[in-house]
């Protein structure tokens, strides 16, 4: 069936490619002048491509979480801001299908959010608990039907393009700090203001600046379930399954501008292999490596999906760990791999071999939730899981 | 084995000083971290003497005394047959 709202005849893929091209086109400019990647969003509204994931009876297209990753993939290794803010908007949208469904506020606004192609932005990092999804400072402050939230947040990506912010709080002033809820806070719901400017290394369109917010809003808006089983059932796997999606995206195009440079080296004197060769199907075999464990987890994702009563297992969060840390790591390697195939030519800021804004890009990639944090929390779970060498005898 | 519960809980479930529980109060709504609950589960598995199989490694276990009852009663009426 073709949603309503698609655009008359053209298939996802083609929509898809749309975008990429134009995120393409705007890539440079985006780096350069660390701005939003207006073009690329404003394509993807276009091509409908911010609702896909949500049901045809809102407004949405049903895509699959791999549908989500593949085109994280294509978007990344156009312009890796423009992927990763397509990879965090849908996060989002995951976590409101999951429990927003059931809310006649969250239905609603999903319909909206796809007839109008809404882009939502999240703010979980908050001044004082860093990069622990699992803790808040601020809290929901009830206010008869509505509530009051203030939060001081020093990175929300786009938080100024995002029609809604997905904010992280404790439950109410009393709450410890890992009893969270998710609230959905509009735009003109929010007083918000810049305090740090994102110039950054990398990933510069995603414009992750610092802000204080002051949000007052209906209390139906809450998400109503639990934020840590949002956290544990869907958000987490999903952000390292999305990410490490734009991670390989980055990457890909990494490795064709290497294969590229390759090949012309061996147009210029057929005879000789070129010496890049062998490193080229080394970084080849690595890249290969990682959208195995990407599929792997996308994988893991559809079992535990499947059969929701059971929830994820310590297994499971192990596994998407594992995929964050290992993608976020050895997509590093491919890129920095392809400016050594490259030499001198991937160094400069210009030409065709040009992988500056590559590497930038990709050394978020073990910041973004770091990666020492995450082998710690790893570390722990793996004191429990259950292998027949570990069992009590 | 309730008592039991409840004291390892208090001992190692990381609530803030003063939290009072019930049988089913949710223990992650009272503060219990993902930390706690593994250093929570192993002193279970001390005490009872049990394993926990894997695919009892899930949040739900582990969410209130009650739940955590059921799960240890489980496991160990399994091994006894076994
Ligand atoms: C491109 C990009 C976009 C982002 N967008 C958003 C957004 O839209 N919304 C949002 O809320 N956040 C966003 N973030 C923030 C991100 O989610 C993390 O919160 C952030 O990367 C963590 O920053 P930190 O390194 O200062 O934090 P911390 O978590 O404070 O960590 C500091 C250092 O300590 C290490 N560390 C921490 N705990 C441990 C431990 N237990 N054991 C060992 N080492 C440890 C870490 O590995 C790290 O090296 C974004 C980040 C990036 C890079």
């Amino acid at each position: 069936m073709k949603p309503a709202g698609a655009v008359a005849g053209a298939s996802l893929a083609e929509r898809v490619r749309a975008a990429a091209e134009i995120a393409a086109e705007h890539a440079e400019a985006v780096d350069r002048e660390g701005r939003f990647p207006h073009e690329a969003v404003d394509a993807m509204r276009a091509g409908r491509l911010l609702a896909l994931s949500a049901p045809a009876e809102v407004g949405g297209e049903g895509a699959s979480l791999a549908d989500i990753a593949g085109i994280c993939t294509t978007l990344g290794g156009a312009c890796a801001s423009a992927g990763m803010v397509f990879a965090m908007h849908h996060i989002s949208l995951v976590n409101l299908l999951d429990c927003g469904m059931e809310s006649a506020w969250h239905r609603e606004f999903l319909t909206r959010a796809a007839s109008e192609q809404l882009l939502f932005a999240s703010s979980t990092t908050e001044a004082g608990v860093g990069g622990d999804l699992r803790q808040s400072i601020c809290a929901v402050e009830a206010d008869g039907e509505r509530f009051n939230l203030a939060k001081n947040a020093p990175v929300i990506s786009y938080g100024e393009e995002a029609d809604a912010i997905f904010a992280t709080a404790r439950r109410d002033p009393d709450a410890p700090s890992s009893d969270q809820v998710l609230c959905v806070l509009l735009k003109d719901q929010m007083e918000i203001e810049r305090v740090s400017t994102w110039d950054a290394l990398g990933m510069r369109g995603t414009c992750s600046h610092g802000f204080r917010y002051k949000a007052n809003a209906p209390q139906e808006q809450i998400l109503p379930r639990p934020f840590a089983d949002i956290a544990a059932e869907s958000m987490v796997a999903a952000s390292h399954l999305l990410w490490s999606s734009v991670w390989c995206g980055i990457a890909s195009d990494a490795l064709a501008k290497a294969q590229a440079f390759v090949t012309a080296e061996a147009r210029k004197n057929p005879a000789v292999t070129p010496p890049g060769a062998p490193k080229l199907a080394e970084t080849y075999t690595r890249l290969r490596l990682i959208e195995a464990a990407i599929r792997d987890g996308l994988a893991r994702w559809d079992v535990m999906r499947a059969n929701p009563d059971a929830g994820p297992t310590m297994g499971f969060a192990l596994a998407m760990n594992a995929l964050k840390v290992s993608v976020s790591t050895e997509a590093l390697r491919v890129v920095d791999e392809a400016l050594m195939i490259c030499g001198l030519q991937a160094y400069k800021n210009s030409g065709p071999y040009s992988l500056g804004r590559h590497l930038r890009d990709i050394h978020s990639a073990r910041l973004m939730i770091g990666n020492d944090r995450i082998l710690a929390g790893a570390g722990q779970l793996l004191l429990v899981q259950r292998t027949a060498q570990t069992r009590r005898s | 084995m309730n008592q039991q519960i409840h004291d390892i809980i208090l001992a190692h479930a990381g609530l803030p000083a003063g939290v009072e529980i019930t049988d089913e109060t949710d223990l992650y709504r009272a503060g219990m971290k993902s930390f706690a609950s593994v250093q929570l589960m192993l002193a279970l598995e001390e005490a009872f003497d049990i394993e926990f199989p894997e695919e009892m490694l899930n949040r739900a276990t582990f969410r209130s005394a009650s739940a955590i009852e059921r799960a240890v009663s489980q496991i160990s009426s399994a091994t006894l047959v076994a």
